[in-house]
């Protein structure tokens, strides 16, 4: 059994560990709550949008823009989301799985990443990182988001690469966030949804439809992105939130049991220096 | 008095303004353009520009950069990238940014992108415009 001392400082240093545990759980519950704010306000605005653009290509069903079709490259450029910092759980690696289980043959991915932690991952992969935004993640701008968008969209209409996607953690609520793998470009819908946009009235453009596209498809991007931004930020805090809290109660469980074989081995060495003195005792007499 | 219809104006941040207005009146990218219930369904492009409101209770105006409105008859959307009350307006920035603006604008050198200074310049004389 182990001495006495040894336990105590065992527990010693558990306990320092969880009161780091523990406050890190209350910042995060605090980002938590204030990115979980932002990703609520802004998502009008996304639902609108999507509303709009879907409702705009449903009813110019066979308009041929470019970016309403693939490139001509077989390059697929990912942007992913993830976070600066580690301690967060399955957060980070959960995006990295995303990737690496998209199907998509490594040779072809193009990553932007946010998030430097998801980076090392994906480089010891061996992906290509095409850039590298990781600052955006603490404090993300509709600029930001509009910044990295044009570039992301620069390539494709130069034809270096053929598809964009988007792969980032979808907040659902406090305890449940789903990394999510989401095509931007060329724009996809469901056909359940068109159908159901097919029904709105017959709508005019202005300047005409097809400029009109070209301003607003953009700005589709990067509201979907600006969102995703928002949402990652939440997820991240949520998911290092679960984390942390699970360790702060894995440390008092580890503690309870430290402390039990703490009493145990006082109690044995008490019991066994009465043995000494009283077996003393008896040979004097 | 005209009918008044359902005015929505989103912003990535927040939900702007909503509620009952009987006119609007903003600037597209073909120009300015009012508009009232039972318009025809038009969605169009916005410019940099005054938004002025007329609800019940009188006038509003605000500065509007980017985006698009959708107008659906009875239903009017602006989403909007950047929207702001006059009493939200930092004039001392809006001047800076100005001043900033033409001062590219008057350089004439090569490595300036003269639209975007343009659109800095018309954000900042909308801005001060407003309040």
């Amino acid at each position: 059994m182990a001495s006495m001392r040894d336990i105590k400082r065992r527990k010693g240093s558990i306990q320092s560990t969880q009161q780091i545990t523990k406050a890190m759980k209350l910042v995060s519950t605090v980002k938590l709550q204030k990115a979980r704010n932002r990703a609520e306000q802004s998502n009008p605005y996304f639902n609108h949008m999507y509303q709009t653009v879907t409702s705009m290509l449903a009813r110019s069903g066979n308009l041929n823009h470019p970016y309403l079709k693939p490139g001509n490259s077989q390059k697929k450029a990912v942007i992913t989301i993830a976070s600066n910092r580690g301690l967060a759980g399955g957060y980070n690696s959960n995006v990295v799985k995303l990737i690496t289980n998209s199907g998509m043959a490594k040779e072809d991915v193009q990553v932007y990443m946010i998030g430097r932690k998801a980076k090392e991952l994906l480089m010891r992969k061996g992906y290509e990182i095409k850039a590298d935004y990781s600052d955006v993640i603490e404090g993300p701008t509709y600029d930001d988001a509009s910044v990295i968008c044009k570039e992301v969209l620069e390539a494709f209409s130069k034809g270096e690469i053929g598809e964009i996607y988007l792969a980032y953690t979808h907040f659902k609520n406090t305890v449940s966030h789903e990394p999510t793998l989401m095509k931007l470009l060329p724009v996809e819908f469901d056909e359940a949804e068109l159908k159901e946009a097919e029904a709105n009235v017959l709508m005019n453009y202005e300047p005409n439809e097809e400029e009109a596209l070209n301003l607003i498809i953009p700005k589709y991007m990067t509201s979907l992105f600006y969102g995703a931004l928002v949402e990652a930020v939440a997820s991240e805090n949520g998911a290092r939130m679960q984390a942390m809290d699970s360790a702060t109660s894995n440390a008092d469980e580890m503690i309870s049991d430290l402390t039990l074989k703490y009493n145990r081995a006082r109690q044995s060495s008490i019991t066994q220096e009465l043995t000494e003195i009283i077996a003393g005792a008896e040979a004097i007499s | 008095m005209a009918e008044n219809f359902q005015l929505q104006i989103i912003t990535p941040d927040r939900v702007f303004y909503e509620g009952e207005a009987s006119m609007v009146e903003f600037t597209s990218v073909d120009g300015e353009m009012g508009v009232y219930k039972h318009h025809i369904p038009l969605t169009t492009v916005l410019a940099p520009g005054i938004v002025t409101i007329s609800e019940s209770g009188g006038k509003k105006e605000a500065a509007i950069h980017a985006g698009f409105v959708q107008i659906l008859g009875e239903k009017i959307t602006f989403l909007a990238e950047i929207a702001e009350w006059p009493d939200e307006i930092d004039v001392s920035r809006a001047e800076a940014a100005k001043a900033r603006a033409e001062e590219r604008l008057r350089s004439h050198s090569a490595d300036i992108d003269v639209a975007r200074a343009e659109i800095a310049l018309k954000k900042a004389l909308v801005r001060l415009h407003v309040k």
